[in-house]
């Protein structure tokens, strides 16, 4: 029963972060690959670390994927923003289909 | 079938660090190049976390701490270099 539920979730979490890495090569600029990776890879990461916690099954284990789980979690959408910002204020051309943007011409 | 599966999962995720890797050579800006890194340790410690949980050897999850440690921190480092430029 462990090992099939950590096969589905194992497989779950791969599939997301291929798709991840698919996104960063395939959106056309900066700031839609970097919602393709830290989503999707946010996403993939916690499959595969409910995977390898229900694998080791003690509880060192356990309370050392919980620490990556919430580490992760907590900086994906810092290092995001952080990302975001400095491509933004270095001028990093938008892509051409972008419709709106609320800080042009404000700096 | 767990041996077959956790093969498989490790399979996908050596394709994606690929796809990452390609970004990161072609990428036409800087920024472009930290998210291709930012993704490439986020896929390592998935890497990781499955080789350990495959292995059942617990000191390999310390070593999944530290690489999500040290990526957050380097992304963090990158994006203050683009953003202040170089020092002159």
């Amino acid at each position: 029963m462990t090992d099939i539920v950590t096969a589905i979730v194992w497989l779950v979490g791969s599939a997301f972060a291929l798709l991840a890495a698919v996104g960063v090569l395939r959106m056309p600029d900066v700031f839609t690959r970097m919602q393709a990776s830290t989503k999707a890879s946010t996403l993939g990461l916690g499959c595969l670390l409910i995977g390898a916690a229900l694998q080791m099954g003690d509880f060192a284990s356990f309370v050392r994927v919980a620490s990556i789980g919430a580490f992760v979690l907590l900086t994906t959408p810092v290092a995001g923003h952080v990302i975001a910002r400095a491509s933004y204020y270095s001028e990093v051309p938008l892509w051409n289909g972008t419709v709106l943007d609320e800080r042009k011409g404000k700096k | 079938m767990l041996e077959i599966v956790s093969q498989i999962t490790l399979v996908t995720l050596g394709v994606a660090l690929l796809l990452a890797f390609i970004r990161l050579v072609k990428g036409p800006t800087l920024p472009d190049r930290i998210v291709a890194m930012d993704l490439f340790g986020m896929l390592v410690v998935g890497l990781i976390v499955v080789l350990a949980g495959w292995s059942r050897v617990r000191a390999t999850l310390d070593a999944a701490i530290v690489i999500a440690l040290i990526g957050f921190l380097g992304t963090v480092a990158y994006a203050t270099y683009v953003e202040r430029g170089d020092p002159q």
